[in-house]
């Protein structure tokens, strides 16, 4: 299990990445934390003729906050944002879905930019992004744009980011008042990818209705699944068993689970529905005690 | 393809090499620095096997790149016992029982020593998730767990 | 019962059959002789980092090997192009069949059995047919592995693939393709025997229940994989292997290079884990590695990776099980008859030694006088089978206790009584299955005490507290469960083992032994045997394992017998050493040898350290006479004058040949909570009740069992090979295939009996499987007894959520 031949390359700056993206093409690909793709490379499954290695361009690492959302560096390693207090306060959704990502010596490699870019079916951060509504940012030659998570995703290990492209930034709007929030997933073993998992919000009015759900699932799809008919079901009601079971069986109908080793499309899709009702409900009770706590 | 010269610390000790780029870290700190302590399981970033410390963090070195070094300090099993004293969790996993065939200790040692410094008093359930990144097949874990309780000045009962 | 029993942890001699006091002889009260918890001496060293695993070993001029293996699991061969791979920079050798001659096989069946009428084996390189995914079909040599990989892409194979028979059971089929075909079936192997009268058991029944049992495959994994260097030279060839079977592998492999014994070295160094497919002989690789070896003339290493490990090192645990079990309305077992089909993979080098340990275990601590056993073993395309951590045991536990359950519900009685009534009872030792075991020697239980397991287990789990809180739980809305589980395993088979002692003039004592160490404690468990025959400090004592320079026979380590048969004859070596130390001593002093004392490194006489010792030294008669052993050695050595021995030194080579196999025994006990929801279980409480006979050192012992529990947790419901209908492994990986880790195995807690063993000096039993062997049946107890409210029957193991969810959906209950 040695890696193939490839030429490699530390750039120290975005603009020497986008030259090589441009020379090399297709036959390049960019490393980041390297977590998922050193695997492959060591068993052969892919052959890269170029690596081009993000690691030395210092301006890809941060974590700060801009007007309504937090903005995280493509580099910045899981376990910094695992760490980082502004997180923990601005957005804990994304606090705690990543403390579920891998295991601790991955999250010391592992990066943001690199999870979202590898877009795996299972995996965690996908799912909070598209749930939470935010978007990356990349850059091109002379040109940047940024994607919404919603048109990020385009399938199996696919995004709309372009070959010549580079992702730099992460945005993640930051939680709003008066709001819950969960991510609950279950795998075979502890770190393991999720046989399902759901990250999901839910804002409460003053009068205790449901003003506001996102709603998004990961493992019951090619791509992280957005639970829209679900999430809008609930605004307007008041939250309760029967409307998130209610929630719940919409979240049922919209998946559409693959079998593998690990599990049949048949119980992905009944834990799509459960988790979403565990979801909830912790979701509920984390807006209920910072409500209870505002008043007391 | 073109090596290239690389030049970092390990166990205090700076090193210069040409590598070529696709020598995995693992491979390096074994085969061409004969730091043959860290040990590789599986080579695709499950076992823990090769667990050292990058700049203070455990990280596996099968799934680096020994190129991307440069200017890294790396320490490994080897970098843990001092004067000949081993260190208060080497000398724990001894006095437990937390090792059998030893193959992957050296990993577990290198993920827990950081660990112990930020967790004192741990549970047993909090070292337990903290193991989690390492495979053991001799142990059971139930003496690592005892051990590292031992080091981390813990005896807080269940978790 | 209390004569039979020891309790473990005092200092008590025991009293069974044939052993007077055993306290003086063992050194028990001493605070490193048998019975103590020493910390193990090997610790510094692999705590360091300064182990030395094969993979360890550098040298300048080292070349090193890939195999290209087969990605089919059934095909032929047309063409093998290597041109390409020849070619590239840094290749020192591409081999395929034909270049190996007549060495490249079929390579020797290691244990042949009357019962397997149709024995195929293994080549080192695959001349025609392609038989399991993984073969070896070429073996590549290059300066680093990273370019005999390279190279190993280079070599072009054409394949026609064939007819694939994965499946057990359709393989067992007339008309299945056929994984040899030069045979009319898949059956290898078939195997008829009946204890008693089946029959007629079944007529006397009040009631015959019947099912179908089935445990899936697995793999061993230990963490560090096998691997091979070989290191030629002028005049020998020495070999590094990560074997647990060093001397037999040094013999079979200089019989088959045709090379004299004494020039072919072979080392185990330090081995990281076993448990059973490191005993098979020979892989591929370990007739291509000293093959390249000399034909280069310079050192090869091949390291075998994980992804490698999964198809090309051995596997084990697919049996089908059909039962019948004959039963009394008061609980009592009348018979049992299994028709079992074992899963042999494509070849069978190691005989059928698994399912023959399978049915041989099948009885348990029972009183089983009719039972009837056929089982045929199956030729598939899937890797090979040899024995891993249990060998069989869990699957014949399994059927067993599984039945025993059944017979609780068929008559109302409880669990535990059901099995007291059928227990074996203490007077009736020796216990004669009728069963010939596995070392072709009677399968006759030496000792044992099975009822006061089941109290002991009793008291660990406080039973009834427990079954209080079950109740408790359940009618608070949980789904608990406790399963429990017996068992009886054959363990310490001979045909023997060697030690030599020796005393060196410096007073350091080296043990030799010919078994390999794969994390078992040898340095520290022989080394605490030979202290207490030899009054020495442990770290006088150097332990030396798995090299044939330092011990040239043995047979391995495996079956539970390392610390059995080496141990006694670590006893026996010492003892002799001893007795002759004493003679040499008892001239010096001019008295009798039965006067001498060995301790504290030296030879006294007796008396005279006893006044010195009661006085403290107070009434001036001044220290007693003492000679160290050292000195003793080195008179018994003498350069000139004459020799007042048969023998210079005090060294003995004693060999232990033990003419049938112990039997330990113990009991588990699980407490599992289910989620019907998500259908995920959690081990609430693990608990383990062993008796291995004299525990050498407890701790050691405890470690051994929490491994085994470990990995039977883990063929209960995370670690199954997946095969698809093309005989293609879908999870090849520890990313898919799923070992526990700390979070998945619980607490255990054990506790210990000790009825010593009749059949050897120090009264061992063996440890190194029981943890694993009733885990499947305990943990599909507790989950069934949890979902008891379902009406779900576990008849399958391993388990995952999806499958247990399966269950429940499709059960009868709400």
């Amino acid at each position: 299990m040695k890696p193939p031949r490839f030429a490699y390359h530390d750039p120290t700056t975005i603009e020497e990445v986008l030259d090589l993206l441009h020379l090399h093409g297709d036959e390049a690909k960019l490393l980041a934390g390297g977590q998922s793709l050193i695997p492959v490379l060591n068993m052969r499954l892919t052959s890269p003729k170029v690596l081009i290695d993000l690691g030395r361009i210092p301006m890809l690492a941060f974590i700060r906050e801009e007007a309504g959302f937090l903005a995280l560096g493509a580099m910045t390693r899981h376990a910094l944002v695992e760490r980082s207090a502004l997180v923990a306060q601005r957005q804990p959704l994304l606090a705690e879905a990543i403390r579920q990502v891998g295991h601790p010596q991955i999250r010391n490699r592992g990066t943001i930019g690199g999870s979202l870019a590898h877009a795996d079916p299972a995996a965690e951060l996908p799912a909070v992004l598209l749930a939470l509504g935010g978007s990356v940012v990349v850059q091109g030659r002379g040109a940047q744009r940024e994607i919404a998570a919603a048109d990020l995703f385009q399938g199996l290990f696919t995004t709309a980011i372009g070959p010549t492209e580079l992702l730099t930034e992460v945005r993640v709007p930051v939680l709003p008042e008066r709001t819950g929030w969960a991510f609950v997933e279950l795998a075979r073993r502890h770190g393991d990818f999720a046989l399902a998992g759901v990250a999901c919000t839910l804002t409460l009015a003053p009068d205790g209705q449901i003003a506001g759900c996102q709603l998004a699932l990961t493992g019951v799809g090619a791509g992280p699944v957005q639970g829209s008919a679900a999430a809008s079901s609930l605004v307007g009601k008041m939250p309760s068993a029967t409307s998130f079971a209610e929630a719940a069986a919409l979240v049922q109908a919209a998946v559409e689970p693959e079998s593998d080793i690990h599990a049949t499309a048949a119980y992905r899709r009944h834990l799509a529905g459960l988790l979403t009702e565990r979801a909830l409900a912790q979701a509920l009770a984390r807006v209920s005690r910072l409500e209870g706590g505002a008043a007391g | 393809m073109s090596m290239r010269p690389i030049s970092l610390t390990v166990n205090g000790t700076t090193f210069t090499r040409t590598v070529e780029p696709r020598l995995l870290l693992s491979d390096f700190l074994r085969h061409e620095l004969g730091l043959t302590g860290t040990h590789v399981g599986c080579e695709h970033g499950v076992c823990g096997a090769c667990t050292v410390l990058l700049d203070g963090a455990p990280v596996r070195s099968c799934l680096a790149f020994a190129i991307q070094m440069d200017g890294a300090t790396i320490t490994t099993v080897e970098g843990l016992a001092s004067d000949g004293e081993l260190h208060p969790l080497q000398e724990a996993f001894q006095e437990k029982h937390g090792l059998q065939c030893g193959f992957c200790t050296p990993g577990i040692l290198m993920t827990m020593l950081p660990w112990i410094a930020e967790h004192p008093n741990p549970t047993e359930a909090e070292i337990r998730e903290a193991l989690s990144g390492n495979l053991c097949r001799c142990t059971g874990y139930q003496k690592i767990v005892e051990a590292v309780q031992l080091a981390a000045g813990g005896g807080r009962g269940e978790g | 019962m209390s004569g039979e029993l020891k309790v473990s942890g005092t200092a008590e001699a025991p009293s069974a059959v044939g052993k007077a006091s055993q306290t003086e002889a063992t050194g028990r009260a001493t605070a490193h002789g048998i019975g103590a918890s020493v910390r193990r001496r090997e610790d510094p060293r692999l705590l360091r980092g300064e182990g030395f695993y094969v993979d360890d070993l550098r040298r300048p001029d080292l070349l090193h090997g890939a195999v290209v293996r087969s990605p089919y699991a059934h095909a032929r061969i047309l063409s093998i192009d290597t041109s390409r791979a020849r070619a590239l920079p840094g290749v020192e050798l591409v081999l395929t069949a034909p270049d190996l001659g007549k060495l490249n096989g079929p390579l020797p069946i290691l244990i042949p059995h009357e019962d397997l009428q149709y024995p195929r084996t293994q080549s080192a390189l695959v001349l025609e047919t392609v038989r399991h995914i993984g073969e070896a079909v070429a073996f590549v040599v290059a300066r680093d592995r990273y370019v005999a990989e390279d190279a190993a892409e280079l070599v072009e194979v054409e394949y026609e693939p064939l007819d694939v028979a994965a499946d057990l059971e359709a393989a067992a089929q007339p008309g299945a393709p056929l994984v040899h075909d030069d045979l009319e079936s898949n059956i290898g192997g078939h195997y008829v025997r009946e204890v008693g009268d089946w029959a007629a058991a079944k007529a006397q029944a009040d009631f015959v229940l019947t099912e179908r049992f089935r445990l899936d495959r697995g793999t061993a994994s230990p963490m560090e994989t096998r691997g091979i260097v070989a290191i030629p030279e002028a005049n020998a060839l020495t070999i590094y292997v990560s074997t647990q079977a060093p001397v037999a592998l040094r013999g079979g492999l200089a019989n088959w290079f045709g090379i004299p014994e004494m020039q072919l070295r072979l080392i185990a160094p330090d081995v990281g884990g076993g448990f059973g497919p490191k005993v098979m002989m020979f892989y591929p690789e370990e007739v291509l590695v000293p093959f390249a070896a000399l034909e280069l003339k310079r050192p090869v290493k091949w390291i075998e990776d994980r992804r490698e490990h999964f198809v090309a090192t051995t596997q084990e645990r697919e049996q089908i099980h059909d039962v019948e079990v004959a039963a009394t309305k008061d609980g009592r077992l009348l018979g049992l008859k299994t028709t079992m089909l074992h899963d042999s993979g494509a070849f069978t080098p190691y005989g059928i030694q698994t399912p023959i340990i399978s049915i041989t275990t099948l009885p348990g601590p029972y009183q089983l006088r009719n039972y009837s056993v056929e089982f045929k073993a199956v030729y598939t395309n899937k890797p090979i089978v040899t024995p891993y951590r249990g060998a069989g045991r869990p699957h014949g536990v399994f059927v067993m206790e599984r039945m025993m359950d059944r017979i609780a519900e068929a008559t109302g009685l409880d669990r535990w009584e059901v099995r007291r009534r059928n227990f074996i009872q203490p007077e009736q030792f020796p216990w004669s299955t009728g069963l010939i075991y596995q070392d072709w020697a009677p399968c006759t239980y030496d000792s044992g005490n099975y009822p006061e397991l089941a109290s002991r287990l009793e008291a660990l789990l406080d039973r009834e507290r427990t079954e209080r809180e079950l109740a408790e739980a359940r009618a608070a809305g949980k789904y608990v469960g406790l399963g429990i589980g017996f068992y009886v395993e054959g363990a310490g088979p001979g045909p023997y083992e060697g030690v030599r002692v020796r005393v060196e003039p410096s007073g350091k004592v080296e043990v030799a032994t010919g078994v390999g160490t794969q994390g078992q404690g040898h340095q520290t468990t022989f080394a605490q045997v030979v202290a207490a025959q030899l009054g020495v400090d442990l770290e006088a004592i150097h332990v030396v394992t798995g090299d044939t320079a330092a011990m040239g026979w043995g047979i391995g380590t495996f079956a539970s017998r390392a610390a059995v048969v080496v141990g006694n004859a670590a006893h026996m070596a010492a003892g002799a050493v001893a007795e002759k130390a004493k003679q040499v001593a008892a001239q010096l002093l001019e008295c009798r040898p039965d006067e001498i004392e060995l301790a504290d490194g030296m030879a006294w006489v007796r008396s005279e350290r006893e006044r010195v010792r009661a006085s403290a030294g107070v009434d001036g008669e001044g220290a007693p006479r003492g000679i160290p052993l050292g000195e003793l050695a080195r008179r018994a050595n003498p350069l000139r004058g004459t020799l007042a021995f048969p023998e210079p030194g005090l060294e003995a080579t004693k060999f232990f040949s033990p003419q049938q196999s112990t039997f330990p025994s113990g009991c588990h006990a699980a407490i599992v909570e289910v989620d019907p929801a998500t259908a995920m279980i959690e081990i609430k409480r693990y608990l383990v009740v062993h008796d291995c006979g004299t525990m050498i050192n407890p701790l050691i012992v405890e470690g051994q069992v929490h491994g085994g529990v470990a990995q039977g947790i883990g063929s209960c419901f995370y670690e199954k090979l997946v095969y698809d209908e093309w005989g293609q492994l879908l999870n090849a990986s520890f990313v898919d295939y799923l070992l526990p880790t700390a979070l998945e195995v619980p607490r255990i807690e054990t506790d210990h009996i000790e009825t010593p063993s009749p059949l050897n000096p120090l009264g061992l039993k063996g440890a190194g499987e029981a943890g694993v062997i009733p885990c499947a049946a305990v943990i599909a107890a507790a989950i069934e007894d949890a979902l008891r409210p379902f009406g779900i029957r576990i008849s399958e193991m391993p388990l995952s959520p999806t499958k247990l969810w399966s269950l429940i959906q499709n059960s009868s209950g709400r």
